[in-house]
C-alpha cells in the first residue's frame, strides 16, 4: 500500500483484496505463502491485515453466550420422553 | 439407550454454540431456547443417520438453520436492499485504523475490542439483514469454511462468497455508525467515494 501518494502496487492490491478471504483460511497454501510474504515487506499492508484479524477476534469473542442451565435440562428431559 | 448416551456425550458440547447462534438468529432467548431444544430433538431422531467421523458441529448448525428457516423467521423478508455502494475494501479501517494509532497508550491487540462493547457487536450482527447475517455469522462468528456454510445453508458457494462480500460491508458500515453515535470518531465523507 506504500503510502498517500505512491499509487498501490499489485501485490498490495492483491493482498489487501484478500484479507478477509485468508482470515477465513480459503486460500491455498501457494496464496497464503505468498501474501504472508507480501505482508513481512509491507507494512502499510500488514496494518489494516492486523486491524481485520482483530476485528474477527472481536466478533468472535464478543459474540459467545453461554446457554442457561435450565436448557440442558429440558433438552435431556425432552430425549428422555423420546420413543427410543 | 446406548445411542441416547453417545448422542449426548457428542453433540452437548456444542450447546452454548448454537445457543449464541440461535440467539443472533431469532433475537430473543426465548425463542432461541426453543430453537436449540428442536435442533437437539430433530439431531437426536436423526442420529441414526449421522455417520461418526463427519462433521456434527456442521450437521447441527444445518439442523438449526433449517428449523430457523422454516418456524421461527417471521416473514420471508425481501433480500435486503441496504445500501452498500458507498461502501469501499477497507471502510472500517479507513475510519478507525488510525483512531488506533492515535490512542498508543493501549494495548494494540485490545484496542478495537475495547471500542466496541458486547452489546454494540452483537447489536451490529443482529441488525444485519438476514441473507448476510447467516453468512456472516457461520463465517466470521463459528469459523466455518466456505464450502461447509454452502452446505449448511443449502446454497452454491459462489452465493456463499457474495453474501459474505456484501455482509461484511454491511457489518462495517454498522459498527462505524455505532463509532459514530459514541462520537469516538468524527465522520470522514471525505473518504466515502
Amino acid at each position: 500500500m506504500a503510502d498517500d501518494t505512491t499509487p498501490l502496487q499489485p501485490q498490495c492490491e492483491d493482498a489487501l483484496h484478500e484479507i478477509y478471504h485468508l482470515l477465513s483460511g480459503e486460500l491455498d497454501d501457494g496464496k497464503r505463502a505468498q501474501i504472508a510474504e507480501h505482508l513481512d515487506r509491507c507494512s502499510p499492508c500488514a496494518e489494516p491485515y492486523d486491524f481485520y484479524a482483530e476485528l474477527r477476534r472481536t466478533l468472535q469473542e464478543r459474540c459467545r453466550d453461554t446457554a442457561p442451565p435450565s436448557l440442558l435440562a429440558r433438552i435431556e428431559d425432552a430425549i428422555q420422553h423420546e420413543p427410543h | 439407550m446406548a445411542d441416547q448416551a453417545r448422542f449426548a456425550e457428542l453433540a452437548m458440547e456444542h450447546m452454548s454454540s448454537l445457543y449464541s447462534a440461535a440467539l443472533r438468529m431469532t433475537r430473543n432467548p426465548a425463542d432461541a431456547e426453543d430453537l436449540v431444544q428442536e435442533t437437539y430433538l430433530k439431531a437426536y431422531r436423526g442420529f441414526g443417520g449421522f455417520e461418526e467421523g463427519t462433521n456434527l458441529k456442521a450437521w447441527l448448525y444445518r439442523i438449526l438453520t433449517n428449523t430457523y428457516i422454516n418456524s421461527y423467521r417471521a416473514k420471508q423478508r425481501r433480500p435486503d436492499e441496504t445500501d452498500l455502494d458507498d461502501v469501499e475494501d477497507l471502510f472500517l479501517y479507513n475510519r478507525l485504523g488510525g483512531l488506533e494509532a492515535a490512542r498508543a497508550s493501549r494495548s494494540a491487540e485490545d484496542e478495537l475490542m475495547d471500542l466496541f462493547s458486547e452489546a454494540e457487536v452483537k447489536a451490529a450482527v443482529e441488525e444485519l439483514p438476514e441473507a448476510y447475517r447467516m453468512a456472516v455469522l457461520l463465517a466470521d462468528v463459528e469459523g466455518f469454511a466456505y464450502k461447509e456454510i454452502a452446505e449448511i445453508l443449502d446454497i452454491p458457494i459462489g452465493t456463499v462468497m457474495s453474501r459474505l462480500h456484501r455482509g461484511r460491508k454491511a457489518l462495517e458500515k454498522l459498527l462505524y455508525e455505532f463509532a459514530l453515535s459514541r462520537r469516538l470518531t468524527e465522520p470522514q465523507p471525505d473518504l466515502a467515494t
